[in-house]
């Protein structure tokens, strides 16, 4: 027993953490809000440190309910990087917009420790209860805006079209269970690999089952079929809740989604490949063409992280090591970039309100020069245009399709994003090529400007020293498919 | 020199220069005047620094020089590995030489945001001398594609009114066809298991339906940036919408990346598919000479003129490219230099009076000889050059491919000379209506001639194409060893594959 709490614990320092944190509020009430904000972002970063130290070698806990490998690692470190980013950047927001509520950042906290759940689930039950316990703190974080209509309505939406996923998610689990005879991830893999070996087909009853999991993951990654939810969400959600949906949940679902596929089903690979294959290329054709039209910043993000997410499961739908490497080395690049963007997005202020329409950016380059610089960096970074980081996402996936013989898909993808690249130098050339309109509000805080500056440079030099992601990604990809 | 990582420092010096740029704060007057001169004694040392290149360079040998190599991304084998050879050394001295020319050019044309258009220059420069370098097919890519983020940004702020169309056109339609170059570039990798391109020259061994496919994809991204018929419709838009310092660069180097492409990478890698592709690239380029030639007379803006001139050139170097006889390849090469200077001196020519009357439209001119004889007499030389006047760059060049494309196939020779009678037609006209007759029009008639600076840009320029034309061979023997070997090469994989008679039976010989 004493072996599987030491497993566990950087999730289990989060969740005293952030119970700490709840019963630290509730006596000091609001005004401890910036307090515990303050101390979210040293447990996040603390529980970064102790996943960083935890033991690289596959451990197993709780008659192997969990797990934690190189892969689980990679991923927490993702995770735990975009929510201590988050907190940083909604420190002022929250305050403006009349959400300096201590529950926020605790919430986060909670999410957080679900995601860490998801990406170690080694059982179909504890892959679930990390799911539902990510989902309920999100949905309120949603709708942590009650005074605003359109927060609570994303919120509630959310909330409706998340609980029929994970119904469709349950449904089929209880029909892999119902035909394999199991839950673990490590059973049903031997029991997949044995008929394998034998040569049997699996039966359809499981192939739907598997399809419906399938089905309930891509809802979580806002994959089409299965977006719709997103880009209301996304509009209508507070800006820094936003920022944290598109980014950490998002590669806590992937990583879930990877494991699955991977572990358990990585022995049915030909019954899911087609169905990878065409929600990939799906993705990232609505993403590019659905995102031209857009006016809203935050829309046309949600467009936009649909696309990446079609990129990314390029990786997975091949299926192979190669493929996995380049999934995460895509995650990792996006996290930073998507980051860099919401905090220009934060930045956005016209007479003390918000402003979301992507018009409002005209000539940014004008009056605040170094943003505009930012923007336009995470802008090519997006469009996959060399140097730049977005670029070596690109490349990474696009070579595991090659290698799969995946031409089909390669093709689809890499001319997809030469239409994605229209929407996103619409932005370049609005900075850029316009005259100004009204500048924003200034100062934008420290904080916002330190996000900016490090993932900009991040993004920018990423080719200087792409080692440290590439072969982090690399190791994560080994742990995977050797666990 | 010796010991010093010359090619890198030629390479990214510029980019030093435009941080120090970035760096300028201050008033806007004191901000542009700095940054004009950081620029242009960047570009100038880095001018002066690739003269190392040229004079360290040892002719007669096929090998890459200069060569750097370390670790990049190991996981992959990647490298970043840099060198030059007698085909791509010289492109190097031409980018180099043409950005302080780019950088004295605008010294006075650009008046806003003078901070951001030199650093995009710079940045510019640092992506093309290090495309010419690179002997690593991802390095490669990045830097050939990175190119297009500094020109937009040059097409869309500092153009002219149709600027955002021109640049959204330019930058799509490259970035089309790269894309499948890279996909391409992915699956060579797979098949060989290396990036490098001196180990990919030496035989990919690649086989030959494989090659169908992937020469397609270079093409795509190739055609593209020569530009060749049919897919040349963002050129003229690009270089009339351009900055004249814009339009030189895209004339005069940016278009040599298409063709440098099918030098490097679609001839020596993919043989068969080169030869059973030959055809293609023949009709599309005697198309290009004759169809563009003849549109070129139908111009009335000076800009468009010269665009559509220079898809005609261009035909001459694909065509030139695809003989793979020495003469054809030499001739390619030399053209593409010769066309780097002369067509990068004509924007110039027509940046002159653009500067002081503001429009482009031919009929705005005429009787310039009367108030500009300087300015005729210049115009006069970059005019011959382009025709193809014996004694200058242009002859050298398209002689060379003409006497290459005659022993591939008389026919094309035939097709593609009838280039140098119309080019002297549309040349010749459009020198007639902006030089010569009465001086009648109002605005023209206290137009002033050249200053210093103008003729500082173009003295260089006028040296160079008299150079190349009188005594080409200070450049033909930079290139011949490798040219030799690329041939050598080729011929050996042809003869030891099957698929060699089946482009035999294509070419009906």
């Amino acid at each position: 027993m004493t072996y599987d709490l030491a497993t566990i614990i950087p999730e289990l320092f989060l969740v005293v953490a952030a119970t700490v944190l709840l019963m630290l509020g509730v006596f000091r009430g609001q005004q401890s809000t910036q307090l515990v904000l303050g101390l979210s972002v040293v447990a996040v970063v603390v529980t970064l440190a102790l996943v960083w130290l935890a033991p690289a070698e596959r451990a197993a806990a709780f008659g192997g309910l969990y797990v934690h490998d190189g892969f689980a690692g990679f991923m927490k470190g993702l995770i735990l990087t975009a929510a201590a980013l988050c907190l940083v950047m909604s420190w002022r927001y929250i305050e403006r917009e009349n959400m300096a509520r201590f529950e926020f950042p605790v919430l986060m906290l909670y999410a957080t420790v679900g995601m860490l759940m998801m990406v170690s689930a080694n059982d179909l039950i504890s892959l679930y209860v990390g799911l539902e316990l990510q989902n309920l703190s999100l949905y309120v974080i949603a709708a942590f805006r009650r005074d605003a209509i359109r927060s609570t309505e994303s919120g509630l939406k959310y909330f409706i079209l998340s609980s029929l996923s994970s119904g469709l998610l349950l449904y089929g689990a209880s029909m892999v269970y119902g035909f394999a005879g199991t839950t673990s991830f490590g059973d049903l893999a031997a029991i997949f690999a044995q008929a394998q070996a034998a040569g049997e087909t699996p039966s359809v009853g499981l192939v739907v089952g598997v399809v419906f999991v399938i089905a309930g993951l891509a809802f979580k990654v806002s994959a089409v079929p299965f977006h719709m939810w997103t880009p209301d969400v996304y509009e209508g959600a507070p800006t820094a809740v936003t920022a944290f949906f598109s980014t950490a949940p998002k590669t806590a679902a992937i990583a879930l989604f990877v494991r699955v596929m991977m572990g358990p089903f990585g022995d049915l690979t030909a019954q899911w490949q087609q169905v990878l294959v065409a929600i990939s290329i799906l993705s990232m054709v609505l993403g590019a063409f659905a995102a031209i039209n857009q006016r809203n910043i935050k829309r046309m993000m949600a467009y936009s992280s649909i696309g990446h997410v079609g990129y990314a499961l390029i990786g997975l739908a091949s299926g192979t090591e190669a493929g996995i490497r380049g999934l995460a080395v895509y995650m990792a690049i996006y996290l930073f970039m998507n980051i860099g963007t919401f905090a220009v997005i934060l930045c956005m202020r016209q007479k003390d309100r918000m402003v979301e329409q992507i018009d409002d950016l005209r000539g940014l380059s004008r009056t605040h020069p170094m943003m505009a610089l930012a923007m336009g960096i995470f802008m090519f970074s997006m469009a996959g245009i060399p140097p730049l980081a977005g670029f070596f996402g690109k490349i990474y996936v696009f070579l595991a399709a090659v290698e799969a013989e995946l031409y089909t898909l390669a093709v689809i993808g890499v001319l997809s994003s030469v239409v994605a690249a229209f929407y996103y130098l619409r932005i370049v050339k609005l900075m850029y090529f316009d005259e100004p309109a009204e500048a924003f509000d200034t100062p934008f805080g420290r904080e916002m400007s330190l996000v900016m500056g490090a993932t900009g440079l991040i993004t920018l030099l990423f080719f200087v020293f792409p080692n440290p992601i590439v072969d982090g990604a690399e190791a994560a990809a080994a742990a995977l498919l050797a666990g | 020199m010796h010991g010093w990582p010359l090619l890198s420092l030629v390479t990214f010096l510029p980019l030093v220069g435009a941080g120090f740029i970035l760096m300028i704060r201050g008033e806007e007057e004191v901000v542009a005047r700095n940054a004009r001169y950081v620029a242009l004694w960047t570009s100038l040392i880095t001018f002066v620094l690739s003269l190392f290149v040229w004079f360290g360079f040892e002719r007669g040998t096929a090998d890459f020089q200069f060569v750097e190599k370390t670790e990049w991304i190991p996981a992959f084998g990647i490298t970043y590995h840099m060198g030059v050879d007698g085909i791509s050394m010289m492109f190097v001295l031409l980018s180099t030489i043409l950005t302080p020319i780019c950088v004295l050019a605008s010294w006075e044309a650009i008046t806003y945001r003078v901070k951001e258009y030199m650093i995009a220059f710079l940045a510019l420069e640092t992506l093309m001398v290090g495309m010419f370098c690179a002997l690593d097919f991802v390095a490669f890519y990045m830097f050939f594609e990175g190119v297009l983020i500094p020109m937009f940004l040059i097409i869309g702020v500092w153009g002219g009114p149709r600027r955002v169309y021109s640049a959204f056109k330019f930058f799509l339609y490259t970035l089309l066809g790269s894309v499948l170059m890279l996909l391409a570039i992915l699956a060579i990798y797979f098949h060989t298991g290396t990036t490098d391109i001196p180990t990919l020259l030496a035989g990919a061994g690649i086989p030959p339906e494989m090659q169908i496919w992937l020469w397609l994809a270079f093409f795509a991204s190739f055609a593209v940036k020569v530009p060749m018929w049919p897919v040349h419709t963002w050129l003229p838009d690009a270089h009339v919408e351009a900055p004249t310092a814009g339009s030189v660069i895209l004339a005069g180097v940016l278009l040599k990346m298409g063709g440098y492409g099918f030098l490097r990478f679609s001839l020596p890698m993919l043989p068969e598919a080169s030869a059973f592709f030959a055809p293609l690239v023949f009709g599309l380029s005697i198309v290009a000479v004759i169809y563009t030639s003849l549109v070129a007379l139908a111009q009335e803006d000076m800009k468009k003129l010269i665009a559509y001139s220079s898809v005609a050139h261009m035909g001459f170097v694909t065509a030139g490219v695809f003989t793979v006889t020495q003469q054809g390849l030499e001739g390619a090469i030399f053209q593409m230099l010769s066309h780097g200077i002369v067509s990068a001196a004509l924007f110039l020519v027509v940046g002159v009076v653009y500067d002081r009357i503001h429009t482009r439209l031919i009929e705005k001119y005429g009787g310039l000889v009367h108030r500009m004889p300087n300015y005729a007499l210049i115009f006069m030389v970059f005019m011959l050059a382009s025709v193809g006047l014996p004694g200058t760059s242009g002859f050298v060049g398209e002689f060379l491919v003409i006497v290459g494309t005659f022993q591939a196939n008389t026919w094309v020779a035939l097709l593609i000379a009838s280039g140098m009678v119309l080019g002297a037609a549309y040349m010749l006209y459009l020198y007639r209506r902006i030089i010569f007759g009465k001086l009648t029009k109002q605005h023209l008639m206290d137009i002033l001639d050249l200053n210093w600076r103008e003729k500082a840009i173009f003295a260089p320029m006028i040296v160079l194409v008299l150079w190349m034309g009188i005594y080409p061979v200070s450049f033909l023997d930079v290139m011949s060893a490798s040219v030799e070997s690329l041939i050598t090469n080729y011929e050996q994989a042809m003869a030891g594959s099957e698929g060699a008679s089946l482009a035999l039976l294509w070419s009906g010989q």
